[in-house]
């Protein structure tokens, strides 16, 4: 008896030393931490050291070839989609993520709002369409896709800033991913919108602030040399932190930063804010965009 | 000595995990590609910069520069991938019962550094475990974390309207975004240090990741052995 518990103890030893294991550390000490939340061990039957590499050898043979066949379709497909398929691919997923942020969209769902001295210093990005100088004097804005007209009507900045003035510090995000906080100053582009109602999809007469959802599904902005142009959707639009703005941190929009009239949003990255407008229209087609041309997601929104 | 295979990973757990590591991958390539286009992050210490995320020539390699469009659009895709395989791999985890191995027990911060002191040699036993020891469980629940960080840090960046209760909870739209590059930074790091415990714990350690099974010694019977406890041994 005594010279069996000779060998084991032997066996202990060599077992400890060979693994760095205490023996009685895995499977059934209470200290174990195995035992502690009742893992469980899937053993075979003892084998011999032969039967046991062949079974391993066998399994691992089969294992790697399913995951080698696995990998190279992997590799080959991904490599073989073409990459017109792969943007057409991108950009479905794009309106997939789309639909789903305009399904939870609530008009009621606000930025958060900052004290005016949260305002940081501003940065300036984008100059497309704002080539030559503008004189504001002379700028008028042109509103196409109105209820009840077919040729544009004709704005000029004294016909915006009649309308409700409105102030929004919000959180100006950047697609690059930086933001500032910036104090804008205009005009609720839903105030705008109900002062110069869109077509409705139905045809009935429009009745922004009580249904919205029968006008037209889309707006087309762009500066006045359409060298740039934004598509915007009507809810995104309509949301009340959506600004035609014409002042920004309390001074007359500079020419770099939009005058004499752009977007202001809470609801978007600044792509969408479009400076310096030049026409509007309300419409049913899903207008063009300039970045999404360059792989951008169109909706952009927050 | 008497072998026995052991079954070490379900199936389940070994196609998420090798599935995951392509689509972890490809978010962090094309996080790197958003990441570029406002890159602010880095170590300072006492107002010196002792390291910038990233420096040019690691962008120039790497060829990054000018491709925020093509990030975005593999980032909002395999976003997607990820987050369905994280989410079923933790449910498999919970259904089948493989927390179990995974998540720390009491004791584990404690006997954690002991297997770090056994692994780099320093002391020659290891504290006892279960399947993993108690380093691995700690970094494995901490890594499924990590993942979950990443899923709502991300959605915290890009509805900061829509879930603005969420993007408010990391600390704002800005926070959120730091938050998001260091978890980041820290897959890299688990990576590395993953690849050389795989690469120190030797081949039948990683093929068991493969094919589910290892082969181990027959445990020797611990209770015909006369030296279970420091009083049975001194009898």
């Amino acid at each position: 008896m005594s010279e069996n518990k000779e060998v084991l103890a032997e066996k202990v030893r060599e077992f400890e030393e060979r693994t760095g294991h205490t023996v009685d550390s895995y499977p059934d000490d209470p200290n174990n931490t195995a035992s502690m939340l009742k893992e469980h061990r899937y053993l075979s039957e003892p084998l011999t050291d032969g039967e046991a590499a062949k079974r391993i050898f066998i399994r691992s043979r089969r294992s790697f070839l399913t995951a080698g066949a696995a990998a190279v379709a992997g590799i080959l497909g991904w490599s073989w989609i073409s990459s017109e398929t792969k943007t057409a691919l991108y950009r479905s997923s794009f309106e997939f993520n789309e639909s789903l942020s305009r399904a939870f969209f609530r008009p009621s769902q606000l930025a958060k709002e900052f004290p005016l001295s949260s305002v940081t210093p501003i940065r300036t990005n984008g100059y497309e369409g704002l080539e030559g100088e503008i004189d504001p004097a002379k700028w008028t804005l042109a509103v196409g896709g109105l209820a009840g007209r077919v040729d544009d009507l004709i704005l000029t900045l004294d016909d915006i800033k009649k309308m409700p003035r409105a102030d929004l510090v919000t959180e100006f995000k950047c697609i690059e991913g930086w933001s500032t906080i910036v104090h804008w100053t205009g005009v609720l582009f839903s105030d705008f919108a109900a002062a110069y109602p869109p077509k409705t999809r139905s045809g009935a007469p429009p009745d922004v602030a009580g249904s919205p959802h029968d006008l037209v599904e889309y707006v087309s902005l762009n500066t006045p040399d359409e060298k740039y142009y934004v598509g915007w959707d009507m809810p995104s639009i309509l949301h009340p932190q959506t600004l035609l703005a014409y002042e920004m941190n309390g001074q007359p929009l500079r020419p770099e930063n939009g005058a004499p009239l752009r977007l202001a949003s809470a609801t978007k990255y600044g792509i969408k804010q479009i400076k310096r407008i030049g026409r509007i229209e309300f419409t049913n087609e899903r207008p063009k965009d300039f970045w999404a041309e360059y792989g951008y997601d169109w909706y952009s929104g927050l | 000595m008497p072998k026995q295979l052991e079954k070490k990973h379900p199936l389940a757990i070994r196609w998420l995990h090798w599935i995951n590591f392509p689509l972890l991958a490809l978010m962090i390539w094309s996080g790197l590609l958003i990441y570029w286009a406002n890159p602010v992050y880095g170590i300072r210490l006492f107002g010196y910069e002792l390291f910038k995320f990233f420096p040019q020539g690691f962008y120039d390699a790497l060829s990054v520069p000018q491709r925020l469009a093509e990030g975005m659009q593999i980032h909002f895709f395999f976003m997607w991938l990820f987050a369905i395989n994280g989410v079923v791999y933790v449910i498999y985890t919970i259904v089948s019962g493989e927390w179990r191995a995974i998540v720390p027990v009491p004791g584990s911060l404690k006997r954690a550094p002991y297997v770090a002191l056994h692994d780099a040699h320093i002391i020659k036993k290891a504290p006892p475990q279960g399947k993993y020891n108690d380093a691995q469980r700690l970094s494995y629940t901490s890594v499924i974390l990590m993942g979950a960080g990443s899923v709502l840090t991300g959605l915290a960046i890009y509805k900061p309207l829509q879930l603005s209760w969420l993007t408010a909870l990391f600390g704002g739209y800005e926070w959120a975004r730091w938050i998001h590059f260091w978890l980041t930074i820290s897959f890299v790091l688990f990576f590395l240090v993953h690849v050389l415990q795989v690469a120190m714990a030797g081949w039948r350690n990683f093929n068991s990741m493969i094919t589910g099974y290892d082969v181990v010694d027959v445990p020797v019977d611990t209770k015909e052995l006369p030296i279970q406890s420091g009083e049975d041994a001194a009898t």
